[in-house]
């Protein structure tokens, strides 16, 4: 094999190599509860239909954080931003407004907050570790203004049949496969990785998250450009409140907390890499379910919660580890 | 050291160099950027091995790991960037690694007594030992880095172009230095495109060009001219391809440009078909005035006019305008370096190829192997990421950008620093032919001669300011020096 042939074989392998690492823990899962005694029920359509719905929070709001992190930006606050959304439909909601205007103002809730981190680390040129380090706070506590520091809860006729769909893991029309969320999840996740190959946004966020001067240098408005990220991850914020809502059915302002450190894992076990520059959709979701693979998986087989959290760490230092030892090779 | 030799990929960077240095002695080493003299040096100082030769201290067999051994061996290196911890002392600095030790813990009396001694050798005994080293001059600071490597009982000390962001006074203070550094009986490499200050501090000389050694002898009894020209070889005609073309209508004009700190009060234009040359030497404000066209810096006072449009004090609006600029740092800023060759060339200009902001990249592909052929960029693919590939095929990557940005005005900072003959040949013969063509070119360079060689005028800057505007013809390289060292 020539050197030409070489370097597209290894950097194909690479590309993929989050897709590879789900797959051979899928199927040792999968082989490891099979043999055990009465297992088999990780390979389940049921089992496989749960996992799916149950990452689509995480995974919607990874989308968006795959662009913000290309760009070599950071976003703290998803995780209190998600709950916020959420917290915005619950409050339309048991105000008696249609449900279409309660996902409306959601949206557009995700759409601000991100535009707002967008501003302030624009304008005010601080590191976006620590401008949404304090939206992070600062959106847990309008989330609790909102909802008077307790959960809204409105009434359950309030939430059509549709909705129970984005969380439900059986599919209403059962052809469907898995739920409407999934497909939607999916659908935008195409959308998301052909504007990143295919759109003049997309070429100039990785120009950007590359290296700043030269996006300058190349008459790139920088400024603008990061308030667009922003705006672009909090539209998928907006959506992950939507599925966080579905799924739990109430306005939690805490039910957020934390989840930004599981969306970032997923980007990064994804190959993303925190400097910028690097990063694809493909590898995000692969990211998001590897995740999810483990922690059913671990469920099924009977390995604890605290078990669970340890091999999730674990897992998230290797998939670094491994890609930075496979960079340096290449380069 | 003995026949050295050092390959880098494609490229042969040393072949065969023997140098050889007595105790006290002072050793110029000359050549053009790109001629192996950094490589060397960094042989000898342990920062890369050779591939092939050996190096012997006192008749010992040496060949460091790493910059550490070669300090112990007594080899150190002062370097053109200072290695200074900013915010230490002077002291601190000075025995930074070497600390004098009693019970694990730092004895300050004897650590002071060795720093002072260290500053008395070189002169400087009155220097305070207590103040942190970034309110030192830059001169100072040198000092400072010299003492630290005197306290490691250093035997070989190398300078690597240490006049280059000096003033004149700190300038001749450093020679005053090196002077008593070799009465100690330190042998002292000095590496200068400055063939007057080299006379002051060496008595031998040895050229490289090419990777080779290609004179060598005693300063006192050699002529400069015999030195430029065996630096350059015989290919002067072959380097500098003449393509003619003549100046026309002014097309950039600025007037009265200032900066924060440099530049000040500029005003000079640019004609179509014109090459104007920029001399001086580094931080003088040559980068800062470029930058400053282009909004990249803020600007205080002044104007930029291109033809007769006044453009947008935005880099995105002087692009717009007709300016096009390659950076002097390329990998800094200059290219994208983790993405493809294909985005960095077109990322000033992807419209032709987007409709709705959705691009064809087929298209932009044909666009991208059209310029890669043009300037005989080497490379895989135009897929292959900029990093990859070798500086001089970077550096034509970052001048095909502003090529196929169509630029009227071409802004180049330094555009063949750090590249090979072959990829300078290539640079000179496409400035004229842009001239030809009727664009503007303004040529950064600190390295005078291919300066005179290509432009048609040369202005030269020292300290922020514009200091003298001529024909080409009527500069030599030491005419032009001796304003570039002017200092007020």
């Amino acid at each position: 094999m020539n050197d030409r042939s070489k370097d597209a074989w290894r950097n194909a392998l690479g590309k993929l190599a989050p897709l590879l690492a789900l797959i051979v823990v899928f199927v040792l899962f999968a082989v490891l509860d099979a043999v055990q005694p009465n297992g088999g029920q990780f390979l389940s359509l049921r089992n496989i239909q749960a996992m799916l719905i149950s990452s689509a929070p995480v995974m919607t709001a990874a989308l968006g954080m795959t662009v913000v992190i290309i760009a070599a930006g950071i976003d703290l606050s998803a995780g209190t931003a998600i709950s916020l959304c959420a917290t915005v439909l619950a409050w339309v909601l048991e105000r008696q407004f249609s449900i279409e205007l309660a996902i409306v103002a959601c949206v557009l809730t995700g759409c601000i907050a991100g535009a707002v981190n967008g501003l302030l680390i624009s304008r005010l040129n601080v590191a976006p570790f620590i401008v949404t380090l304090g939206t992070m706070t600062a959106y847990l506590g309008a989330a609790k203004f909102i909802a008077e520091e307790t959960t809204i809860r409105p009434p359950l006729e309030y939430v059509p049949k549709w909705m129970n769909g984005l969380a439900t893991p059986t599919p209403h029309p059962w052809w469907l496969f898995v739920a409407a969320g999934v497909w939607i999840m999916l659908g935008l996740a195409i959308i998301m990785g052909l504007v990143l190959r295919y759109t003049v946004f997309g070429r100039y966020v990785f120009a950007l998250g590359s290296n700043e001067q030269t996006a300058r240098l190349c008459g790139l408005n920088v400024p603008a450009l990061k308030v667009a990220v922003y705006t672009l991850s909090g539209l998928f914020i907006g959506l992950a409140g939507v599925y966080q809502f579905a799924k739990l059915k109430v306005g939690n302002p805490i039910s957020g907390v934390g989840m930004e450190l599981k969306v970032i894992a997923a980007v990064v076990i994804g190959g993303a890499s925190l400097n910028g520059g690097r990063g694809t959709i493909l590898g995000t979701l692969a990211g998001t379910l590897l995740m999810q693979t483990i922690i059913s998986g671990c469920t099924q087989l009977g390995v604890k919660n605290p078990a669970q959290d340890i091999i999730l760490g674990v897992i998230i230092i290797a998939a670094v580890t491994l890609d930075q030892w496979r960079q340096t090779r290449t380069a | 050291m003995t026949g050295i030799s050092k390959q880098f990929g494609p490229t042969r960077a040393l072949d065969g160099v023997s140098l050889e240095l007595s105790a006290g002695e002072g050793l110029a080493l000359i050549g053009e950027n790109g001629a192996g003299k950094s490589t060397l040096m960094s042989i000898l100082s342990g920062a890369q091995p050779a591939d092939g030769g050996r190096m012997e201290i006192d008749a010992k067999p040496y060949a460091p790991h790493g910059p550490q051994k070669a300090r112990q061996a007594g080899v150190a290196m002062i370097y053109q960037e200072l290695n200074l911890a900013p915010d230490l002392s002077v002291e601190e600095n000075i025995l930074l690694g070497q600390e004098s030790r009693r019970f694990g813990l730092v004895n300050r009396r004897a650590q002071r007594q060795r720093a002072q001694a260290a500053l008395e050798a070189l002169g400087h005994g009155n220097l305070s030992l207590n103040i942190p080293v970034h309110q030192l001059s830059i001169g100072m600071q040198q000092v400072v880095e010299i003492a630290r490597v005197l306290v490691s009982k250093a035997r070989v000390i190398v300078f690597d172009e240490p006049t280059s962001s000096l003033t004149r006074a700190d300038a001749e203070r450093l020679f005053e230095t090196i002077t008593r550094l070799r009465e100690q009986g330190i042998g002292v490499v000095y590496i200068s495109h400055f063939l007057e200050e080299v006379r002051r501090v060496c008595d031998r000389f040895l050229v490289l060009r090419d990777g080779r050694s290609v004179a060598e002898g005693v300063l006192a009894s050699t002529s400069e001219a015999d030195i430029v020209s065996s630096m350059a070889g015989r290919r002067i005609d072959e380097l500098y391809p003449s393509v003619p073309h003549s100046p026309g209508e002014p097309l950039l004009t600025v007037t009265g440009l200032s900066g924060v700190l440099k530049p000040t009060d500029v005003s000079f234009e640019l004609r179509r078909g014109e090459i104007f040359g920029l001399a001086g030497l580094v931080g003088a404000g040559r980068t800062e005035l470029v930058r400053s066209i282009l909004s990249l810096d803020p600007v205080q006072a002044g104007e930029v006019r291109i033809g007769t449009a006044i453009p947008a004090p935005t880099p995105k609006a002087r692009l717009r305008g007709g300016l096009g600029f390659v950076s002097e740092d390329r990998k800094g800023e200059g290219l994208a370096l983790s993405r493809s060759i294909a985005d960095n060339m077109t990322y000033t200009r992807l419209r032709p190829y987007s409709r709705w902001g959705w691009m064809n990249l087929k298209q932009r592909r044909l666009a991208v192997v059209h310029w890669m052929e043009a300037l005989q960029v080497k490379a895989a693919s135009p897929e292959q990421a900029v990093v990859a590939i070798s500086g001089g095929n970077q550096q034509k990557v970052a001048l095909a950008r502003v090529l196929h940005q169509d630029a009227d005005v071409f802004l180049l900072d330094e555009p063949t620093r750090g590249i090979d003959v072959g990829a300078k040949a290539t640079i000179y013969r496409l400035m004229g032919e842009l001239a030809a063509a009727g664009k503007a070119v303004l040529f950064v360079s600190s390295y005078f001669q291919e300066l005179l060689q290509v432009c048609d005028r040369i202005g030269v800057m020292s300290r922020g300011r514009l200091r003298e505007i001529r024909p080409a013809s009527e500069w030599t390289e030491h005419s032009l020096l001796s304003r570039a060292i002017e200092s007020n």
